[in-house]
């Protein structure tokens, strides 16, 4: 009986370091970064199209270039903070390094190997290119320090043990595209959507596990603050011409000159700043859905 | 002081004629009150958008008409139809105006306010050619969205 117990308390310890093995947090290699050089210039126009702004600045600030963090998201699994990603250097991530910010951005583990949580919208920015993260990390350094100390989240158990991540990245994270693009300006729209805009966490609803279904992507979901819903973007429903949807991530103007509000507004500020070519690339992506 | 006196007898009319009208058929009049208004910001800004986008030809008197009235519009008293006991909380069915609005720490005058001065300078220089008038648009637009995003449900 004793004997029984030992094999099996054995075998399951083996099981379940087999499975923190295989949902162990993964780093990015140090090479795949070795001959990048980041051009802040360039990072500044993947910040907008990332709209890292919109959730790391300060609550109701209109300074998206100051990110000090404090803006609190309310989920299922309980009160989210977003942390201070400032340059300074002990509140911030100023003393980071690119292969750790990649690390956060594409992979969702954090500098001393531990899962975010994927509020952190880290699903689609696995998507983004070496290229674009180097940039990207070359334009956040150029941005002031903010002291601000982080504030700890609010999650009952189990969420808030962030082993039990790992299980979710490995069915959810992937850097798969989800729909087909077969010409470049479908690609730069899809790149536009599905890694930097990450229009899909909002868009699409998600499953028990919090996942994204992907086979019903962009059709509207609940709103996670619980008012309303978020409005799918699928025809017939969804009959807006690509020049309909352009001019509204431009201006916040739908067809009916009725004006974006919600989250959806703080979304338009950022693609306010991109160029009308991104735009475009957005909306023949979205016009082209459901097809 | 005459001015407030009326202003607090339109405000308490309209409370009375809100409480009378309630759940009766027809809606709240203070919502539908405030919606008109809102329409009358999109129909103004459809002819001055439409420009923009280029689905029909600028034209300076008729840009200077349409943000003229979204000007006027924007510069009435409003405090008659945006009576507590009337948000998205209150009158689910009729409203989507968030609870925020009448809380403390609401920025909604203010964000009215700057949006109406918005409305000015675009009807300053509508009338000055295409790109004047998208130009200063920009500031109309993060008005309506600046509000709408703090104290305006999503629709259902
Ligand atoms: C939808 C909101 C949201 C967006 C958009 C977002 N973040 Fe975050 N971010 C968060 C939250 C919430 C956390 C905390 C996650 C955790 O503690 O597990 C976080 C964590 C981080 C961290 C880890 C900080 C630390 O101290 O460990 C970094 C770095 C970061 N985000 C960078 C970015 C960048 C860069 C972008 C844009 C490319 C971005 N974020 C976009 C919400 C967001
Ligand atoms: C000071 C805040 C504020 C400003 C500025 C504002 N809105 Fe609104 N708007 C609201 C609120 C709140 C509602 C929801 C009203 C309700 O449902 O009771 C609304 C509703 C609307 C509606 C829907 C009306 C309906 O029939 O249901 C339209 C259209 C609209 N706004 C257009 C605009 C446009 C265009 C602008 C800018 C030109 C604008 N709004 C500026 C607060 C604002
Ligand atoms: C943080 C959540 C969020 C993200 C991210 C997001 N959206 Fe939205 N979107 C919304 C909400 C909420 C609305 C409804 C806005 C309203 O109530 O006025 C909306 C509305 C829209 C609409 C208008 C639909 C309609 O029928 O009125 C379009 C088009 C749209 N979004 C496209 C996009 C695109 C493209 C992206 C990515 C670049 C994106 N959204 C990212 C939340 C989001």
């Amino acid at each position: 009986m004793l004997r029984t117990l030992i094999v099996f308390l054995g075998l399951g310890l083996a099981a379940l370091a087999a499975g923190l093995w295989i949902t162990r947090p993964v780093t990015l290699p140090e090479a795949q970064f070795a001959s990048l050089t980041g051009d802040a210039a360039r990072g500044e126009t993947v910040f907008y199209a990332s709209g890292c702004a919109s959730c790391h600045t300060a609550p109701e600030s209109d300074n998206k270039l100051s990110l000090p963090g404090g803006q609190t998201f309310e989920t299922e699994f309980g009160v989210f903070v977003a942390p201070n990603i400032s340059s300074h250097p002990d509140a911030g991530i100023g003393a980071w390094t690119l292969v750790e910010f990649a690390s956060a951005v594409k992979k969702g583990t954090s500098p001393d190997g531990k899962h975010y949580y994927p509020v952190f919208p880290y699903g689609s920015y696995a998507r983004m290119t070496d290229a674009d993260v180097t940039d990207l990390w070359a334009f956040m350094q150029t941005l002031p320090a903010e002291a601000q100390e982080n504030a700890p989240h609010q999650l009952g158990f189990p969420f808030s043990i962030r082993a039990s991540l790992g299980g979710w990245k490995l069915l959810f994270a992937g850097d798969a595209w989800v729909h087909p693009a077969d010409t470049p300006v479908l690609e730069r729209g899809r790149y536009l959507v599905e890694a930097l805009g990450h229009c899909g966490e909002c868009h699409t609803p998600r499953n028990a596990l919090g996942g994204l279904d992907t086979a019903a992507w962009m059709s509207g979901a609940p709103n996670p603050s619980g008012r309303g819903t978020i409005p799918g973007l699928l025809p017939p429903e969804f009959g807006w011409s690509e020049t309909d949807v352009a001019y509204y991530l431009e201006s916040g103007f739908t067809p009916d000159f009725d004006s974006a509000g919600g989250k959806m507004a703080s979304v338009i500020e950022n693609t306010a700043k991109l160029s009308p070519e991104d735009r475009a690339a957005i909306a023949a992506y979205i016009s082209a859905l459901g097809g | 002081m005459p001015r407030l006196s009326i202003l607090l007898a339109v405000s308490c009319a309209a409370v009375v004629a809100g409480s009378a009208f309630a759940g009766g058929h027809g809606g709240n009049p203070a919502v539908k009150a405030r919606k008109a208004h809102m329409q009358l910001y999109a129909f103004n800004l459809g002819t001055l958008g439409a420009m923009a986008k280029g689905e029909i030809e600028y034209d300076a008197g008729a840009a200077s008409a349409a943000a003229n009235n979204l000007a006027a519009v924007a510069s009435l008293n409003q405090m008659a139809y945006w009576v507590p006991g009337t948000s998205s909380d209150d009158l689910p069915d009729e409203s989507r105006a968030l609870p925020a609005i009448w809380e403390e720490g609401s920025k909604a005058g203010e964000i009215g306010a700057s949006f109406a001065e918005a409305a000015a300078a675009l009807a300053a220089v509508a009338g000055d050619g295409k790109d004047a008038m998208a130009g200063a648009m920009g500031a109309v637009g993060k008005g309506c969205g600046d509000c709408h995003k703090a104290y305006r449900a999503p629709n259902n």
